[in-house]
């Protein structure tokens, strides 16, 4: 069912052997082919449309028809185009602010912002020797806070007091309070998780954002997530403004394809990705392994040296 | 307000008094795709519309009936509540699944529907791994009046649930709702462990778990096949339950799933609340996909 995209393109490959060069009609039924592998792998489909369309321009031209090898040119091609459109490798977390640098974290229930923000804070106090707050402004969810402050002690980290009753908006200002007072370099803020289409919620997100100003907001998303990846992308980046994602769960065996819908609806830089549930389990971004798994294919970088 | 309003304006604008033609049909397939039933299966039920309607006259409405009829066919054998056997004091349910899904909380919701049903209920708090995983289910324990067995954080998980079972077991509970660590599908070493916390359960009664839940959450994509391949054969998966159906995603990938595996969908998911567990129902399930309940 979830065949790579050699495997879908194995037909026509085997084709192509026979005769050597590729026609246009050639490169149409690739197309076709490597559409499914997209969307097998969750990329949303106004991102596929659009990526095919690029892929098109590249591979109709001379380059491809005269190649001795045409199937692998289509694969290298794809790959390359794909590996463009995921955007460079990893920028760090941006703190080109005055302390207490704001960074809040956004994002769907249980997607793994309160882990990421363990993880990012755990980050920044280890290599980049910073003094970390974190602050959890989640008073809906049973035991939210506790979660944090557990994960504090777990990676020695500094977690917000917790004033019970007090609203989120209102602890993100004490958040910031103390972040200044106690001479802080980095404010973390996790969020409640909320539904994209949750008026009332993203509201709320809205004036935390407004009461904190925020450097970095970081959208942290499943590597699992399928089509509802344009319109969490959409939502959040236009309600609260995304300026990066966090793709968590990496470890799993999701194709992924959401990274690049993810990467293409909000134009924003994916700068981490989540690959454990341990506290440590926190990568830089490289956009080929992520285009390679996209594709399906962990043997595409082998394949194209051939071509 | 929800992304089916995509769907039903598509669908409302292709097919206003037209003849079903290749270009509405493909238009009507990326929609189908859009809600996540994946590209074979959206390629499938367009091609059943083909194959009946194809260059008639067909009005937007006809369509999505059509549509939703189809994905009801699939889906109603596996629209299934949860029934507890009476015969089993207690009746075990082992709820398990991916990190996030929605285990604990459906744990709570339930606890309070069989609550309400008269049952007695015990949870157990299986996750001993996860920060404040305990203290979560927990305060589901005190909103639901149910008692909570528990243990410290890092507890062997398999001991706490063979001691669960024993208490629960001795005060006469109907039922029994474990609740277990998330974990990846491709993580052999942590299937294995809940492959040991079902050995270990057995022990006190060999027919348990008599339910084994697993929540996929809506807004996964086709990676939730893999979810319910591996969990199923690891640990004899029984039962489904979607959480997260009051977001805009549409949990599409659940008509393959119906179609490849036919395990029972007991429940939905449609909100973090006590209250927001809601029977699986086909119909407007499937209605939903193809935005025909819009304006209800
Ligand atoms: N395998 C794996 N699990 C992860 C990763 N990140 C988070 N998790 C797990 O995912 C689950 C949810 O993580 P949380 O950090 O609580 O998610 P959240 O977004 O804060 O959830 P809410 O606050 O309820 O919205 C937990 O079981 C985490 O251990 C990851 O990168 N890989
Ligand atoms: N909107 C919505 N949120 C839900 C639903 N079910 C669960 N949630 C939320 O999803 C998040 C994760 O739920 P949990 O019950 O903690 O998930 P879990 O599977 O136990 O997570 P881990 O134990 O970390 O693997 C929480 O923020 C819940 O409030 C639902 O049906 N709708
Ligand atoms: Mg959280
Ligand atoms: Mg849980």
């Amino acid at each position: 069912m979830f065949d790579g995209l050699t495997g879908r393109l194995g037909d026509i490959f085997d084709r192509l052997r026979r005769r050597g060069a590729l026609s246009e009609e050639d490169v149409g039924a690739a197309l076709r082919e490597v559409r499914v592998a997209l969307l097998e792998a969750d990329v949303a489909l106004p991102v596929v449309k659009s990526f095919i369309n690029g892929v098109k321009e590249k591979a109709v031209g001379q380059e491809v028809l005269r190649s001795i090898t045409p199937g692998q040119m289509v694969i290298k091609i794809v790959h390359d185009h794909l590996v463009e459109m995921l955007g460079a490798e990893s920028e760090g977390i941006n703190l080109n602010a005055e302390a207490p640098v704001p960074v809040l974290m956004l994002g769907l229930q249980g997607s793994g912002k309160t882990t990421s923000t363990a993880k990012i804070a755990r980050l920044l106090k280890t290599r980049e020797k910073k003094k970390v707050l974190m602050a959890s402004l989640d008073t809906r969810r049973p035991a939210a806070q506790e979660q944090l402050r557990i994960l504090g002690e777990q990676v020695d980290v500094a977690t917000l007091p917790i004033v019970a009753g007090e609203d989120p908006v209102t602890i993100a200002q004490r958040a910031m309070r103390v972040g200044r007072l106690e001479g802080y370099d980095v404010v973390l803020l996790d969020t409640a998780g909320r539904l994209a289409i949750d008026e009332e919620l993203m509201d709320e997100v809205v004036r935390i954002r407004d009461v904190t100003h925020p450097v970095e907001s970081l959208l942290v998303v499943d590597a699992m997530t399928g089509q509802d990846a344009v319109t969490v992308a959409t939502n959040f980046n236009d309600k609260v403004g995304v300026t990066g994602i966090v793709m968590t769960r990496i470890d799993g065996d999701a194709r992924g394809g959401a990274a690049l819908s993810m990467r293409q609806i909000t134009g924003r830089p994916i700068k981490l990705l989540g690959t454990g549930e341990k506290i440590d389990a926190l990568e830089a971004f490289h956009p080929d392994r992520i285009a390679g798994r996209i594709l399906g294919m962990g043997d595409v970088l082998s394949l194209v040296e051939k071509a | 307000s929800k992304s089916t309003n995509r769907l039903t304006d598509g669908i409302g604008g292709i097919f206003t008094k037209r003849k079903l033609d290749d270009e509405t049909l493909e238009e009507l397939e990326e929609l189908l795709i859009q809600a996540d039933l994946g590209p074979a299966m959206a390629a499938r039920v367009t091609g059943d519309l083909a194959k009946s309607r194809f260059g008639k006259e067909i009005s937007p409405d006809e369509v999505k009936r059509f549509l939703a009829d189809e994905i009801a066919k699939v889906l109603a054998p596996v629209a299934r509540p949860l029934v507890l056997d009476g015969s089993h004091k207690p009746h075990v349910v082992l709820v398990v699944g991916v990190n996030g899904t929605g285990k604990t909380t459906t744990i709570g919701k339930y606890a309070r529907e069989l609550r309400d049903a008269g049952k007695v209920v015990w949870l157990a708090a299986g996750d001993t791994f996860r920060a404040a995983a305990v203290s979560q289910l927990q305060i589901w324990g005190e909103r639901t009046g149910a008692p909570v067995v528990a243990k410290e954080t890092g507890a062997d998980a398999a001991g706490l649930a063979y001691e669960a079972l024993e208490k629960a077991r001795a005060a006469g509970a109907d039922v029994l709702l474990i609740d277990t660590a998330g974990r990846l599908q491709n993580k052999q070493g942590l299937m294995e462990e809940l492959r040991k916390i079902v050995r270990v359960i057995k022990k006190v009664d060999p027919t348990a778990p008599h339910t084994t839940l697993l929540t996929l959450d809506a807004t996964t994509g086709q990676n939730a096949h893999s979810q319910v391949e591996v969990f199923k054969e690891m640990v004899s998966v029984n039962g489904l339950i979607l959480t997260k159906l009051d977001g805009s995603a549409r949990g599409g990938v659940l008509v393959s799933l119906a179609q490849k595996f036919g395990l029972p969908v007991h429940a939905i998911g449609v909100g973090e609340g006590i209250d927001d567990l809601r029977p699986f129902d086909a119909q407007s399930f499937a209605a939903s996909l193809v935005g025909l309940d819009e304006g209800r």
